[in-house]
């Protein structure tokens, strides 16, 4: 029994494994999908068959409920709340794996408790750092979904001395775990310990700014599996180790990739202030008498003549729900014959790949969404690039000018396309807080306004032209 | 001791092949990704079931162990569901 057991655990792991290869191309992507959550059923059927389950009236509840909010979300979240539906998710499996740890715990303690010396220590720091991990995800990811749907402000908050608060709250933890190994049985010491952690995973993230988002995520995707693969050192349990650790080098993996999009290390994100470049930019310097704004009509007549547009997507494209309005614009322009392309960069949005799922919601064929890197090359050659609620990530002062804070980082180079149109509400700044030289050059139009009412409006005056 | 070392070494090479595996998916599916290894994830819903089904009086474990089913339980059907849901539209032409 046991044995077969063990078997099906192997099993469901590697339907795991061959699900996530499949994720790597779109067309194979569903039935990757489909392999994994065969084998999670697997598991989950195999493990109910268990001998050590004496009773399932918890058990049946905790499956209905569960499996009913979870559907219901999934099939009405928008695509454009899909970042917050991913922490929230998040949240969810941080919360799964510390409520584990403590009834892990209680049942130990009051079986035959833990047994003396080095394996019973090891087998108690395995359920702490779970209950730490575990709970860090938990509030942690739902300040991240608190920012994101914009209950609270996505601004960072906090004081200067947060990062003292952070590092006495980890030492706090640190030292109730180890205070755990001497004195398993304190129900006080554990309670302060999930206290403590619930504390430092709010404090953690609270001072994180809604551009750093996507950064978090990731992040907080990745501490969900590892504190899944914790649990099954605490279970000893063989498939919780290793889908846990294939979540947790995910989630590393993609945490890495924002960073670098960013050209800021993991520690900047998480505990830096963004550095004020010498003195405060004057924004009105740079735009004065040199921005030029357009009508929809002027855009249109630019756009009729173009051979290749490209056009760059960014949050304020999802905030307005443009993604539509973007994709018959891109019909119009292809049926008259003009190239296009659109241009993603790697932190457009609030996750990764936010704006590759908003654009193939809209039907748009995902071999025309074209990373930054292959795309950077072909400005030169592009008549009109179109850039819709995006901002830092055109902005040419993180190419040019040393002394400002973005500097360094990869952008997308589209002040080199003949003509650069951006639609936008306002000069404001975007998460970086600094004026985008962009708009004030020679070669760029604005069009203020609400992004999905200007595409549109492009569209219809293309149209009658 | 022996149990611990060959789980801590399933765990590392776990990583790896982790590391390995998500390199190659492009940037294009990184949402999904990201869903669908949180589905993953919810394999805690294992050690839920057996915690939730134990043999105990205590209330709070019952109480612990419903809680982890049903979060493990949300965030493996939300996160299936919501990765078919946007590669469906990825997968059409």
């Amino acid at each position: 029994m046991i044995i077969w057991v063990e078997i099906i655990y192997l099993l469901a792991a590697v339907l795991f494994i061959v699900g996530i290869k499949a994720m790597t191309r779109p067309k194979t992507a569903v039935r990757g999908n489909l392999l994994s959550a065969v084998g999670m059923l697997l598991a989950v059927v195999v493990t109910l068959l268990d001998r050590g389950i004496v009773r399932y009236e918890y058990i049946a509840a905790g499956l209905i409920a569960g499996a009913l909010v979870g559907a219901t979300m999934a099939m009405r979240v928008r695509m454009t709340a899909m970042p917050q539906m991913v922490a929230l998710l998040n949240g969810c499996g941080g919360a799964a794996s510390l409520a584990l740890a403590i009834a892990s715990q209680i049942m130990t303690l009051e079986g035959p408790g833990y047994t003396a010396g080095s394996a019973g220590m090891i087998a108690v720091v395995f359920v702490m750092v779970t209950i730490l991990i575990g709970a860090v995800t938990l509030s942690g990811s739902l300040v991240a979904f608190a920012k994101l749907q914009e209950l609270i402000s996505g601004q960072p908050i906090g004081f200067a001395g947060m990062k003292f608060l952070n590092a006495a709250l980890f030492a706090a933890a640190l030292g109730a775990t180890a205070l755990l190994c001497a004195n398993p049985g304190s129900d006080a010491l554990l309670w302060t310990l999930v206290a403590v952690a619930l504390l430092l995973g709010l404090t953690l993230v609270l001072p994180i700014g809604g551009a750093d988002m996507p950064v978090v995520i990731a992040l907080l995707n990745s501490y969900s599996g590892i504190a899944a693969a914790t649990a099954g050192f605490i279970m000893e349990n063989t498939v919780l180790i290793v889908s846990g650790s294939l979540v947790g080098a995910s989630g590393l993996i993609l945490t890495q990739i924002m960073c670098k999009a960013m050209n800021r290390s993991l520690t900047n994100v998480l505990f830096g202030v963004m550095a004020p470049g010498g003195a405060a930019i004057d924004a009105d310097a740079i735009y004065a008498g040199k921005v030029k704004s357009a009508q929809a009509e002027e855009i249109a007549m630019i756009l009729e003549t173009a051979r290749r547009v490209v056009i760059v997507p960014g949050f304020g494209m999802a905030m307005s729900q443009a993604q539509h309005a973007v994709r018959e614009l891109m019909d119009v322009l292809e049926d008259r014959g003009t190239e296009v392309e659109f241009a993603i960069h790697p932190v457009a949005g609030r996750m990764p790949g936010h704006m590759n799922v908003l654009l193939a919601e809209a039907e748009v064929p995902y071999d025309k969404l074209v990373e930054m890197d292959r795309i950077n090359p072909t400005f030169e050659q592009t008549d009109v690039a179109i850039v819709i609620g995006a901002n830092d990530v055109t902005n040419p002062m993180a190419r040019e000018d040393k002394g400002s804070p973005i500097y360094g980082m990869p952008i997308l180079n589209v002040d080199k396309a003949r003509t650069v149109v951006v639609v936008k509400r306002s000069l404001g700044s975007g998460f970086a807080g600094l004026p985008n030289p962009l708009f004030a050059r020679d070669n760029c139009l604005m069009v203020f306004g609400d992004g999905k009412k200007a595409v549109i409006d492009i569209t219809a005056a293309l149209n009658v032209a | 001791m022996e149990t611990l070392i060959l789980l801590f070494t399933l765990f590392v090479i776990s990583l790896f092949l982790g590391v390995e595996l998500i390199t190659k998916v492009p940037p294009t599916l990184h949402t999904p990704l990201m869903s669908g290894t949180n589905a993953i994830s919810g394999i805690t819903l294992v050690g839920a079931a057996l915690a939730a089904g134990a043999e105990t009086q205590s209330w709070l474990v019952h109480a612990l162990g419903f809680i982890a089913v049903f979060t493990a339980t949300l965030n493996v059907v939300g996160g299936y569901l919501v990765t078919n849901r946007m590669l469906a539209m990825f997968k059409r032409k």
